[in-house]
């Protein structure tokens, strides 16, 4: 009964945040609709029993993603012609299309089976070893390792993409342009006063996530901001995307990562299999130098390539 | 079932509208939000195949949202690779649309990384 | 003791209804700022005061007061940014 109450309004409000955001008229409207999509898909999320994912969307999926699309898009700006719409023949076999995605998506969700297959219990039977409370953080650490290692990759990788998108004569300067300070303004006030807090929620997210929800995604992601914080109050400069620290830090974990995993041929026969008895100091190793690599790739990606010319 | 009854729905809908998002707005900016709104149903469908998998004493399956949490960052990683091609695309050409039939679209006199 | 709790859950979501209000019936940005923040902090105040008898311990209690806390300073900092942007949009620097 109190589902119905809670979950058919956050579920309207879900779609009804959705179709907000594709009918706004400006963009920063749009940006506004999404945002309070993943704010309501993060109240879904915890409905879902799901609270690591839920800390996920909230601040990569809704905050981060849209503090990167608004600053892209005050840089754009609306452009000097709004562009034309597609023709109304294309907009309505969109529609039709689209309806029939989402319709034969529910279709398909209603007909998987029950009772659901899960695979709960087998992620449980090998939780002993690892030595770890949280059942997410295992399957990421442990069960799914791989998946894991390849998502850091794909971080590095992304960053060095974003790197190249310089022009030729930018390359190791530092990114994005450069903020102008307001000293006692109210922004660079909160700069000053939330990154201290931040630091330690971050670490603590990333610190926790081993025995309860949390992890080094949602506080990498958290540190990652306390550093935009002071970047875009004019606070700090960014540091140039040559500097050897900088791509260390992002380095660090996909080599740890990798370091454990060949270590495993060795000491447990298999890569990423960890030694019986060494799995939880393994896991923590690993999982300290990604917080730092997540929050260092993060921060960079936010950032942005290298525009800025020489400082005096 | 009826658990999860509306946010699978709402979900599905989700799905819809990003899809349409995408191939009805000519902004690319417009296409991009689009394409995070596409992703943000796509993972509620996990959550709730994952919360259908409820068992062992767990409220949910926890392999579906291992998944998403992956998914998650790899979709900021491409939103934010998407984005900067489009402030290059800007930068270089002027345009805000991948159209070739763009309205009188012209391009700024210099680069604006030049003029910072 | 839960009664308490109940009641100041509702009141702090009647100040979030009215908050909303404000923001939908004033017609200047700079009023529809000032009602929404101060409704919402009031509101978010209430709820937590609400939620702390339910708190399983000490160290939750002061968890729930350090989300109000840093909701509080970010709230008001929104606010401020808003209203200096749309006093930036309304007298042009010259």
């Amino acid at each position: 009964m109190t589902a119905w109450l809670l979950d058919l309004p956050l579920a309207l409000g879900l779609f009804g945040a959705g179709a907000a955001t594709l009918a706004a008229r400006s963009l920063f409207g749009a940006v506004l609709g999404f945002i309070s999509t993943g704010l309501i898909a993060t109240l879904v999320w915890v409905r879902l029993e799901a609270p690591d994912v839920a800390l996920t969307e909230a601040v990569i999926g809704a905050a981060a993603t849209s503090v990167i699309i608004l600053y892209v898009a005050s840089r754009i700006g609306a452009g000097p012609v709004p562009p034309a719409p597609p023709a109304i023949a294309l907009r309505l076999l969109a529609a039709i299309l689209s309806a029939l995605v989402a319709g034969l998506l529910a279709f398909a969700i209603f007909s998987l089976p029950a009772p659901a297959p899960s695979l709960a219990g087998a992620v449980l039977e090998m939780i002993g070893p690892t030595g770890l409370g949280n059942p997410v953080t295992a399957v990421l650490m442990a069960h799914r390792a791989l998946d894991t290692l390849l998502e850091s990759a794909v971080l590095v990788f992304a960053v060095f993409v974003i790197w190249s998108m310089a022009p030729e004569r930018r390359w190791g300067r530092a990114p994005g342009p450069a903020f102008v300070a307001e000293p006692h303004g109210p922004l660079a006030f909160l700069a000053r006063v939330l990154p201290p807090i931040g630091i330690v929620i971050g670490i603590y997210i990333a610190w926790v996530g081993a025995d309860a929800p949390g992890g080094k995604f949602q506080g990498g992601a958290v540190l990652a901001a306390m550093w935009v914080l002071p970047w875009i109050a004019g606070l700090t400069a960014p540091p140039r995307i040559s500097d050897m620290r900088l791509r260390l830090a992002i380095a660090a974990g996909p080599l740890v990562f990798l370091i454990v995993g060949l270590a495993g041929f060795a000491l447990a026969g298999g890569f990423l299999a960890y030694p019986p008895g060494l799995a939880k100091s393994l896991i923590l190793l690993i999982e300290t130098a990604m917080t730092l690599s997540v929050a260092a790739a993060l921060a960079c990606m936010i950032a942005g390539p290298p525009e800025r010319r020489a400082q005096p | 079932m009826t658990g999860i009854t509306p946010f699978a729905l709402g979900a599905a809908g989700l799905v819809g509208l990003g899809l349409y998002g995408m191939l009805a707005q000519s902004s690319v900016l417009r296409k991009v939000i689009a394409f995070n709104l596409l992703g943000v149903g796509v993972f509620l469908v996990f959550g709730v195949v994952a919360r259908r998998g409820a068992a062992a004493g767990l409220p949910a399956d926890p392999v579906p949202q291992a998944m998403v949490i992956t998914g998650l960052v790899v979709a900021f990683a491409a939103t934010a690779l998407a984005l900067v091609l489009t402030l290059r695309l800007h930068q270089t050409t002027g345009a805000v649309t991948l159209a070739e039939d763009a309205p009188a679209e012209t391009p700024p006199a210099k680069p604006a990384t030049d003029a910072a | 003791m839960s009664l308490f709790g109940a009641a100041c859950v509702l009141a702090g979501a009647f100040f979030f209804i009215a908050g909303t209000v404000g923001l939908l019936r004033f017609g200047d940005t700079l009023s529809r700022v000032h009602a929404l923040t101060k409704a919402d902090n009031l509101g978010l105040g209430l709820i937590v005061l609400g939620l702390l008898p339910f708190a399983g311990s000490l160290a939750e209690a002061i968890k729930l007061l350090l989300i109000w806390a840093l909701v509080l300073l970010g709230g008001t900092t929104a606010a401020q940014l808003v209203a200096s942007a749309v006093r930036r949009d309304q007298d042009p620097p010259q």
